[in-house]
């Protein structure tokens, strides 16, 4: 299992802002997303916009970087802080 | 130890998430008592604070109509990413040290419900001297506004509106490259 969350507009959106999802392997960011968007439906196609910012255990990542189980997987729009 | 090893000890930071208002005076004052004898060396102490603005362009929704119809701007709501918030601003706190040595750093970011005029952000940078506070402030408070994971809601007095990312913080780093 991993843990997905999802923050501000993307949370909104997908109307969830925490998820478990199943997860055994380790797989790219990009498969992840891939996966939510088939099984959660075409909305969450937002996540696999190039804007979107990924962070696995609170540091950000590329889409190429390799989730593994127990991991905790954040999806979120460009940042407007300060 | 003595106060002219300064340079030599890790700096003194503090990172707080909060959603209640700040005083950049007591601030600047807690920072000065925070860093005990090594105040002596504190030849310079800059901060940026930031507020609430009256108006808020850079919406989520660009149709003009719609924005006349949300009526007037009337706060800010600030979310946040509790568990990577604090990591993220001490890691660029800490890159700004190497860079330009200081003796303390103190940031603020409230989250939560703000009103126009409200503070949401400080920055305050202790060091001997003004050229290290002035740079590692602009480079704390310009990383923070591209890396630190929060979000702002712009609420209206009929409707709601996320705030998009402004490309000029984005360029604002080159000058740190």
């Amino acid at each position: 299992m991993i843990k997905v969350l999802l923050f501000a507009r993307l949370r909104e959106q997908l109307e969830v802002g925490s998820l478990s999802f199943d997860w055994a392997d380790d797989a790219t960011v990009d498969v992840l997303a891939n996966q939510l968007v088939q099984q959660q439906g075409a909305n969450w196609q937002v996540l696999l916009a190039d804007e979107i910012v990924v962070a696995i255990n609170q540091q950000v990542v590329g889409r190429d970087a390799l989730v593994s189980a127990g991991d905790e997987v954040a999806f979120f729009p460009p940042v407007t802080g300060g | 130890m003595s106060a002219n090893e300064s340079l030599n000890t890790s700096p003194l930071i503090n990172v707080v998430i909060q959603e209640s208002t700040f005083n950049l005076a007591i601030e600047c004052d807690r920072l000065t008592a925070m860093l005990g004898d090594q105040h002596l060396n504190m030849g310079a102490l800059a901060s940026f604070a930031g507020n609430v603005r009256a108006v808020e362009t850079n919406l989520e929704n660009t149709d003009q109509d719609d924005i006349n119809a949300y009526g007037e701007f009337r706060a800010l709501e600030i979310e946040h990413y509790p568990a990577m918030t604090q990591l993220s601003i001490e890691s660029i706190v800490l890159k700004a040290n190497q860079r330009w040595p200081f003796l303390g750093c103190k940031v603020i970011h409230r989250v939560g419900l703000l009103d126009i005029a409200d503070p949401i952000v400080l920055v305050l940078v202790a060091s001997s001297h003004r050229k290290e506070a002035f740079a590692a402030c602009e480079y704390i408070i310009d990383y923070l506004k591209n890396a630190a994971p929060f979000w702002k809601k712009a609420i209206f007095e009929h409707g709601e509106q996320w705030v998009n990312a402004k490309a000029s913080d984005a360029l604002a780093l080159d000058k740190w490259a």
